[in-house]
Formats: C-alpha cells, sequence, structure tokens
C-alpha cells in the first residue's frame, strides 16, 4: 500500500500533448503526421501499462506538479479508480487514432493538422482527469478537456457546428462554471483540503444533510459532461462533429469524464457513508432512472443512426450514475465497471456508424437497408456492440448490467431492478432494427451489390473493439479488481 | 543611489526622462523610443530589486528634501506598494514596445509629445503607490488625471468629447478626496498617512470622520470607476490612442483599488471601518455585486473588442472592491492577487487589440471575421487573455477568482458569489462570441482568401511574454500568495 512518487503519471499525461507539437509541425507531410499520432498513442499506452501492476497490488503513483492553494497542490495521483479510467480511454485512443486516419483521409477532410491536434490535447486532458488528485486538479483537466474539444465538434465551421458548438459550451461551460465550481469552494471552505480519500474528504466536516443535499445536486448537474437530463442536450447536437470525434470523445472519453467526474465525487469527495446516512441516494437515482428511461424512449425515434446512438449514450451514462446512487458496493461496482463495458461498447458501434457513412455514404437508419449484406463485417461488429451495450451475455456489458441489477435488489429499491429491464427491453427494440434491416430486408432499387467494406484502417479497430467487449465477458479480472480497489472492498 | 533611496529613483527616472524626450524626441523617433524603453527598463529592474529588499527588510522610507515626517513628504515603500511599483514598472515597460508602434502609426510626428505626458503619467502612478502623506497623495492623482486627459484628447474623432467628460467626472472626483483630506486636517493637524493612523484612533469616531473616509472613497471610486460612477470610462478609453488604453487600463483603476487599500488600512483601521461601520461595510459588498453584474451585461452589448474590454473593465473593479470589503483574510488576499492578476490579463487583451488595430485599423466586430486566419498568434495569446478572464484553470485569473468566491463563501456574501460566478458565466460567453466571429466567419471582402497579416515583432513579443506570463503565475500562485502577497497584506490579516 505504498505511494511512490514519480514523473510517469506527468508523462502519461503529457505524451500526447507534447505529441501535437510535432503534429503540427509535419502539417506539410500526412503519413509523417500521423505517426506521430500512432507514436504518441503507443507511448501513451505503454505506459498506463506500466504503471498497472503496482496499483493492482493496492499502491499508487504520484506527481505534484505546482503547489498553487494552500492544502491543495496540482497533483496526479494514479489510483486504482484513476487507473480504471485511464486504461480504457488510452486503449482506446489508440484504435481511434488509426480508425481516424482511414476515416478523414477517405472523406478528405479540411484541416486534419488542427483535428489531429486538438484529439492530442484532449485525450492529455482525459488521462489528466483520470489520474488528477485532488477535485481542483480534476476541475483543471476537466475544463481543458471543455475547450480543447471545441475545435473539434466544430470541425466543419459551417453554421451548423456552429450552433452546436455554441450549445455545447453553455452547457458544459455553464455547468462547470456555475455549478461544480461554487460547490468545490464551498466543500474547500469546509474542509481545507480537496484530496480524493476512500470514505469522501467530507466525513469529518459535520456538514448537515441539507448542505450535503445541495452539494450532492450542485455536483450532479455541474459535471454535465454525463448527459444527465436535463443538461443532456447538447450531446445530440455534438454528433455534428466528424465520426471519430462522436466515438471516442463523445463515447468515450469526454462523457465518461463526466460520469467518472460524478463517481468520483459520490466515492471520494462527498462518500458512500455519508449519503447512506442524510439518506440522499434517491436524489441520485431518481435523475439517474428518469434519464435512462427518457432518453431510451427518444432513441427509438430517432432515425439519424449517430442520433440514435448519442441518445443512447445518454441513457447508458447514467446506468453509471445509478449504481453510483444505490450507495451498495456491487451498485457502485457495476457503475464503475460500466464505463469500461459501455466505452468498447459504444465506441464499436459509433465506429461501425462511420464506416457506413464512409462506404456507402448514409447517415439515416431508413436509407440502409441491405447494407448488412455489403458490409457483413461491420455489421457483425455493430451486433456485438449492441449485445453489449443490451447486457446479453456473452459480452462485458452483461457484467455491469448484472452487478447494477445485484445492487438495485441489494438496496431494497426493486423499481431500480425494474427501470434497468425496462431499459434493457428499449435497448434491444432500438438496435435489433437496425441489424434486421441490414441483413434481411431487400435494399432499396438502384443500390449496388457486392461487397464494399470501409477501407482497413477503419475496419481493423472496429473489429477488434467488438472482440474486446467479447473479451470482457470471459475475462473482466483486471478492471473488477481495480473497481474494488477504488471503492476500498 | 543606495537600497533606502533606490525607489525614489524608480519614479524619478521617468519623471526626468519626460522632459528630455519633449526635448530631443522632434529630431526622431528612434530617440523617443531609446529614451522610453531606457527609462522604463531601469524602473523595472529597479523596482524589482526594491521588491525583493523590501521582502527582506521590510518597510523603506525616503524623506523628500530632508524635510521630516510628519512636515515634510515621505516616500514609502512596504511589500504592498512595492508589488504595485514592480507592476506598474513592469506592465509599463511591456506596453510601452507596443505604444511607440501604434503611436508611430496613429499620431506620426507627435510622438515627443505623447511620449512626454506618457513617461509622466507612469510616474504619477508611482508616485501614487509610493506616497506617504495623504495630501501628497491629491497632487500625485492629479498629474495622472491631467496628463491621461490629453493622452485621451489626442485620440481622433469624439476623444477630446471623452475626455472633457473624463475632466469633468475626475475633477468631481478629485474635490471629493480632496475634501475628505481637509476634514482630515481639521480633525488631527496632520497629513501625513503613519501619523493619521496613529491620531485618529485617539479622537474617537466621530461624525466628522466618518464623513472625511466617505468623501475619499467617493473620490476614489469615481476615479476608479466604481459602478453607477463609471460613466467616464468606457468611452475615454476606447477612443483615446490605442497607446494610451495599452496603459492606462491594466494599471490605472488597478492603482485607484491600491490607494483605495491604503487609505482604508493604513489610515483609517480594519475595526473602525467593519465593526464601527458593519452596515455600510455589507452595503459595500451589495454594490460590488450590483457593479460586476451590471459591467458584465453592459458589455454583452458592445460591437466593438475595445469598448467590450472597457466594460469589463467596469466589472472587475467589482470583484477587488468587494474582495477588500469582504472584511475577510480571503477576500483581501484575493483583491491583492487580482489586482496584479487583472493588470496582467487587461495588459494582454489590450496588447492584442492594438495588434489587431495596427493591422485592421479598428476592432469593431465586423472587422474580426476570419481573425483567427490572419493572425493565428496575435489570437493565441487573446484566447489565453480570455481564458484568465473567464477564469480557466490553470491561468491566473482562475486563482484570484478562486480566493475572491472563497472569501464571499467564507463571510456568508453569497450576492458576491453568484456575482462572481454569474460575471465568469457572462465573459464566457462575451469572449467565445469573439472566437465565434473569429474563427468561423470568413472575410467577405477577402473571398475566404485571407492572407497571413500578422502584426510587427515588438506588438507581438510583449504580447506572448504577457500571455505566458499569464500561465506562470497562475502555476506559481501557491508561492506568490504565501511568500509576496501575504505579506503585502495589512496587519492582522
Amino acid at each position: 500500500m505504498s505511494i511512490q512518487t514519480s514523473i510517469w503519471p506527468l508523462l502519461a499525461v503529457l505524451v500526447s500533448l507534447l505529441g501535437a507539437i510535432p503534429i503540427m509541425l509535419s502539417d506539410r507531410t500526412p503519413n509523417l503526421r500521423e505517426s506521430w499520432t500512432l507514436l504518441a498513442a503507443l507511448i501513451k499506452v505503454a505506459i498506463v501499462i506500466s504503471l498497472l501492476p503496482h496499483v493492482l497490488n493496492g499502491g499508487g503513483w504520484e506527481f505534484v506538479i505546482a503547489e498553487v492553494v494552500p492544502g491543495v497542490p496540482l497533483v496526479l495521483r494514479v489510483d486504482a479508480m484513476g487507473m480504471f479510467f485511464a486504461l480504457v480511454a488510452s486503449i482506446l485512443w489508440f484504435f481511434t487514432s488509426l480508425y481516424s486516419i482511414g476515416y478523414m483521409r477517405t472523406l478528405n477532410e479540411h484541416a486534419q493538422t488542427r483535428y489531429f491536434a486538438s484529439f492530442a490535447v484532449a485525450i492529455s486532458a482525459t488521462l489528466g482527469v483520470a489520474f488528477a488528485g485532488n477535485l481542483l486538479t480534476m476541475y483543471l483537466f476537466y475544463e481543458l478537456l471543455s475547450l480543447s474539444t471545441y475545435p473539434l465538434v466544430t470541425h466543419e465551421q459551417n453554421a451548423e457546428s456552429r450552433k452546436s458548438g455554441r450549445k455545447y459550451l453553455t452547457y458544459i461551460l455553464g455547468t462547470s462554471i456555475g455549478l461544480a465550481l461554487p460547490a468545490m469552494l464551498i466543500v474547500y471552505s469546509l474542509t481545507g483540503n480537496l484530496d480524493f480519500q476512500v470514505g469522501g474528504v467530507m466525513a469529518e466536516s459535520g456538514a448537515s444533510p441539507e448542505l450535503l443535499a445541495l452539494l450532492l445536486v450542485l455536483f450532479l448537474f455541474g459535471f454535465a459532461k454525463s448527459g444527465v437530463m436535463p443538461f443532456h442536450g447538447w450531446l445530440p447536437a455534438a454528433m455534428v462533429a466528424p465520426t471519430p470525434v462522436s466515438s471516442f470523445l463523445h463515447g468515450v472519453a469526454v462523457v465518461k469524464a463526466g460520469a467518472f467526474s460524478i463517481l468520483r465525487i459520490i466515492f471520494h469527495i462527498l462518500g458512500p457513508e455519508q449519503l447512506q446516512q442524510a439518506n440522499l441516494g434517491w436524489i441520485v437515482c431518481t435523475v439517474a432512472a428518469t434519464t435512462i428511461l427518457v432518453a431510451s424512449l427518444v432513441a427509438l425515434t430517432q432515425d439519424n443512426l449517430k442520433r440514435r446512438l448519442a441518445y443512447s449514450t445518454i441513457g447508458q451514462l447514467s446506468y453509471m450514475v445509478l449504481g453510483a446512487g444505490m450507495l451498495t458496493a456491487v451498485g457502485m461496482t457495476g457503475g464503475l465497471l460500466h464505463i469500461a463495458m459501455h466505452a468498447f461498447g459504444k465506441i464499436t458501434l459509433f465506429f461501425c456508424a462511420g464506416a457506413i457513412y464512409v462506404a456507402a455514404g448514409k447517415k439515416y437508419i431508413s436509407q440502409m437497408d441491405g447494407l448488412g449484406r455489403r458490409m457483413p463485417i461491420t455489421y457483425l461488429a455493430f451486433f456485438l456492440g449492441s449485445l453489449s451495450i443490451i447486457g446479453m451475455p456473452p459480452l462485458g456489458g452483461f457484467i455491469s448490467k448484472w452487478n447494477l441489477a445485484i445492487g438495485a435488489v441489494e438496496s431494497g429499491q426493486l423499481i431500480l431492478l425494474l427501470v434497468i429491464l425496462i431499459s434493457s427491453l428499449l435497448n434491444a427494440f432500438y438496435f435489433f432494427p437496425i441489424v434486421y434491416r441490414g441483413f434481411f430486408l431487400p435494399a432499396a432499387e438502384g443500390e449496388p451489390e457486392g461487397i464494399k467494406e470501409a477501407p482497413l484502417f477503419c475496419l481493423v479497430p472496429l473489429s477488434i473493439t467488438a472482440l474486446c467487449s467479447l473479451a470482457l465477458f470471459f475475462w473482466p479480472s483486471v478492471f473488477y479488481r481495480l473497481a474494488q480497489l477504488a471503492l476500498g472492498l | 543611489m543606495s537600497a533606502s533611496n533606490l525607489h525614489m529613483y524608480v519614479m524619478a527616472v521617468p519623471l526626468l526622462t519626460a522632459m528630455f524626450v519633449n526635448l530631443f524626441g522632434r529630431r526622431s523617433d528612434t530617440v523617443i523610443a531609446t529614451m522610453t524603453i531606457g527609462s522604463l527598463a531601469f524602473s523595472s529592474i529597479a523596482s524589482i530589486a526594491v521588491l525583493a529588499n523590501v521582502l527582506e527588510v521590510g518597510r523603506i522610507s525616503y524623506v523628500a528634501g530632508n524635510w521630516r515626517a510628519p512636515f515634510g513628504i515621505e516616500l514609502v515603500v512596504d511589500p504592498l506598494s512595492a508589488v504595485m511599483l514592480a507592476l506598474i514598472s513592469v506592465i509599463a515597460l511591456l506596453a510601452s514596445f507596443s505604444t511607440l508602434k501604434s503611436v508611430g502609426q496613429e499620431l506620426p510626428g507627435r510622438g515627443h509629445q505623447f511620449f512626454a505626458l506618457y513617461l509622466i503619467l507612469i510616474s504619477g502612478l508611482m508616485g501614487l503607490v509610493l506616497t506617504g502623506d495623504a495630501f501628497n497623495l491629491y497632487v500625485m492623482l492629479e498629474i495622472t488625471s491631467i496628463t491621461s486627459y490629453g493622452l485621451i484628447a489626442m485620440g481622433k474623432g469624439r476623444a477630446p468629447l471623452a475626455s472633457f467628460n473624463y475632466v469633468i467626472m475626475g475633477s468631481v472626483g478629485a474635490c471629493f478626496y480632496l475634501l475628505g483630506v481637509a476634514y482630515l486636517y481639521l480633525m488631527t493637524g496632520t497629513l501625513n498617512m503613519a501619523d493619521l493612523a496613529q491620531i485618529l484612533p485617539t479622537i474617537g469616531g466621530g461624525a466628522a470622520v466618518a464623513t472625511a473616509l466617505g468623501f475619499m472613497l467617493v473620490g476614489l471610486w469615481v476615479k476608479m470607476a466604481f459602478f453607477p460612477l463609471h460613466g467616464w470610462l468606457p468611452n475615454a478609453y476606447s477612443l483615446a490612442p490605442t497607446g494610451v488604453a495599452l496603459v492606462a487600463a491594466p494599471l490605472m483603476t488597478k492603482v485607484t483599488i491600491y490607494l483605495m487599500v491604503r487609505i482604508m488600512f493604513w489610515v483609517f483601521s480594519a475595526d473602525f471601518l467593519f465593526i464601527e461601520h458593519a452596515l455600510a461595510q455589507s452595503g459595500i459588498v451589495w454594490a460590488a455585486s450590483i457593479a460586476i453584474i451590471s459591467g458584465s451585461v453592459m458589455a454583452l452589448g458592445q460591437r466593438d473588442l475595445k469598448k467590450m474590454l472597457t466594460y469589463i473593465i467596469v466589472a472587475e473593479v467589482g470583484y477587488m472592491v468587494g474582495g477588500v470589503w469582504l472584511a475577510n483574510s480571503t477576500g483581501l488576499t484575493g483583491a491583492v492577487l487580482h489586482i496584479v492578476n487583472d493588470s496582467l490579463m487587461t495588459l494582454c487583451l489590450f496588447l492584442a487589440v492594438a495588434a489587431i488595430v495596427y493591422k485592421l485599423g479598428g476592432s469593431e466586430f465586423d472587422r474580426l471575421q476570419g481573425i483567427y486566419r490572419k493572425m493565428p498568434i496575435t489570437m493565441a495569446a487573446f484566447t489565453v487573455g480570455a481564458f484568465s478572464m473567464i477564469g480557466v484553470p490553470p491561468t491566473a485569473g482562475f486563482f484570484s477568482k478562486w480566493y475572491l468566491i472563497l472569501g464571499g463563501v467564507e463571510a456568508g456574501h453569497w450576492e458576491y458569489v453568484i456575482a462572481l460566478v454569474l460575471s465568469s458565466l457572462i465573459n464566457a460567453v462575451l469572449f467565445f462570441r469573439i472566437i465565434e466571429i473569429g474563427y468561423f466567419f470568413k472575410d467577405e471582402n477577402d473571398h475566404g482568401h485571407e492572407k497571413l497579416e500578422e502584426a510587427p515583432l515588438a506588438m507581438q513579443a510583449p504580447l506572448l511574454i504577457s500571455a505566458a506570463a499569464l500561465i506562470v503565475i497562475g502555476l506559481s500562485s501557491g508561492p506568490l500568495v504565501e511568500s509576496i502577497i501575504k505579506l503585502a497584506l495589512p496587519a492582522g490579516f
């Protein structure tokens, strides 16, 4: 149980940020530029994995960047929970980088240098959120993530993306400055420190239940990247971005930074014990359950594939929040596990949506009849991804949903179990028709026949992430162990 | 020159140089540039030496003309005034590179007049922070005011009118301050601040003393453009030649905040202010909160970048006045830290504006279309300044806001906390509007083929330095507060 000082956590965060420099300098030579991206991604995965064994043994890594406020330095501290998120994010960044190359080049997108550079900064910020040792550091990287993704959301630079960009910032910056920042300052004024501690830094503050409730609400809505309703509107709007951005950032990094932040707050700032005593779990559960059901229903009505996936993401994110809100060990484990399980499943689905757009130029589900016969591998991956999201064995999504369901039973709130079951049913309703249309409905007249898959740079990553989803069902132990360590179990 | 009178030279060198600039500057702009930069570079280095020395040995007094205090005039430097002195010198130096370029373009052939007044203005500001005499402070206040009236009137169009408006408001403010000093003199028979601070507690806090304080505060509030006494500032700063705004915008209001702090805690006392007049204290925090919101909302209505920034200055004045009057150590720390940070970020933003005006001839929103492609370096630095104004970590602006909001939380002044948060949000709207215009819209006259049109190096270098400083200072906020700002706070805080 030792915390070792080491510069590696900082390097893990910085490698992609520094990578942005050669990326910008190699503007004229795309092959070199993309090599830098891949190199940075590989180094990042390597560093994160090298930090893993010590964390699995119950240890940690620490690096103090700067002393900024008394009692609250800017500090990176790699604990089990941070490692959990960092592992997911860094592995998926590598696949996204491969996929980006295929996608951006095939579509001949403009401003690719800015795209890859912003992407590199965003992933640095994501790892910063994961490795942040206290709330202030996490807030810093959270804001950096918001700002660095703005050029990605508005990549097309047309009227629609401008509008979406505005919505994106209004929701994300508005809630983080307007709600999370004051809440953080209130916590600091009570405790004089913002460290993440198992059991919560607020444990000995003696705060009244009313104040705890206020803080909980401020934090819950303050990290709007998690897409809890009513602050979810930015996510469908952000789908105007190129698909790799939607898949990685709005399927994994950004949205999970939001859910991760809320989980951090509940686990390590407010503390499950205190929330349990003050009987505040229902606030979180109500908000999350509502979001899950409403988002799943809305997803049913979307014809644009990416928008359907976006609403599905909103619903799935709230599973993580719901798990935390149950305040039981199994429920919280399930919530945390769902970060990883959902990430691999959802990124596969987004990759497929992008592959369909690249290969067939189609965005709307109603136009995709018979497409599965032309793109069998993509559709198979899509099928696996959707099974994982629905929570069926033998895919990773089952594990987290199983834990969540048990958590609901243990906490004695059977209505939550019902919510989880209904939502899974709805998930099936909005995913299966896509697969069905693809394989069994006749293609519209005039559509070409014959196999035409997306380029290999797209196809390989999406196949691998789909297989990972499968593998996570059989070998979830690393993530399981990390989740348990994070909760002090 | 010695350690005990170096601070006097910091002020005297630019003042003397001003005379020579006017005499010899007619010949060529190079002479003006050499003299201006030379004198300010001396002041910067010397003021940093003074700061280092004062942090070590404490308060240093210089008696002008050997007339012993409290009868003669003292030039005092303590940690707070040393911080201000260094801030003024360094900011004036950084601004001057850009000012020289901008004056060369906007006021050709009048550089010697401009820079004579400019240097007197700067040494007047230095005098304000150095003087230990309440009446001498009035004299310095008038020196800075009169030079800025002249400088502002050199602008084009309605600038003389804006200057005249400022003359009226400024004179009213100065009268209030002078009346306050007169009351104090009647009650105590002295003008020396240290002397006043000793005598005032012994005569009790009667109505006359309270009136004196009230008059002095109102006078200073006019000068610092504290809402609703701000009417003169936006026009004066936006119509003035760009070079004036470059030094006036970062420094004038902040120096006046310093004066308020100085008068409040080094002439009067915290007990007198916050315990005997608790109601007024609470009222002023409310007024500051209203000032913050009003300034921000008025900024929303502007269609010109420079004008928008002037309203942000009005809002920022509210930040600092509120922070000082929160009556706790955290708020005061935040206010003093914000004096430093706000000066730097205002400088950064105005340097960017100066570069834009230099290349594009103005800063109306319509002109800014496509500017991220035309002036990428300038706009990168501008974006850092904007993030600091919004309060995005790790820029400096975040950390002073941190202390200010925390002070509000500790004092239970929720209206002030809400005002700060709202103002941050409005700032985000303000600056992202600029980013949107500059990043998305294409300049129609150029048919979408913007050429790179960066400002000259002399304007870019100080801009980049100030942007980098915002991040460096942000990251070193901890040591900065612990080893400098804490020492600069009044005793008991």
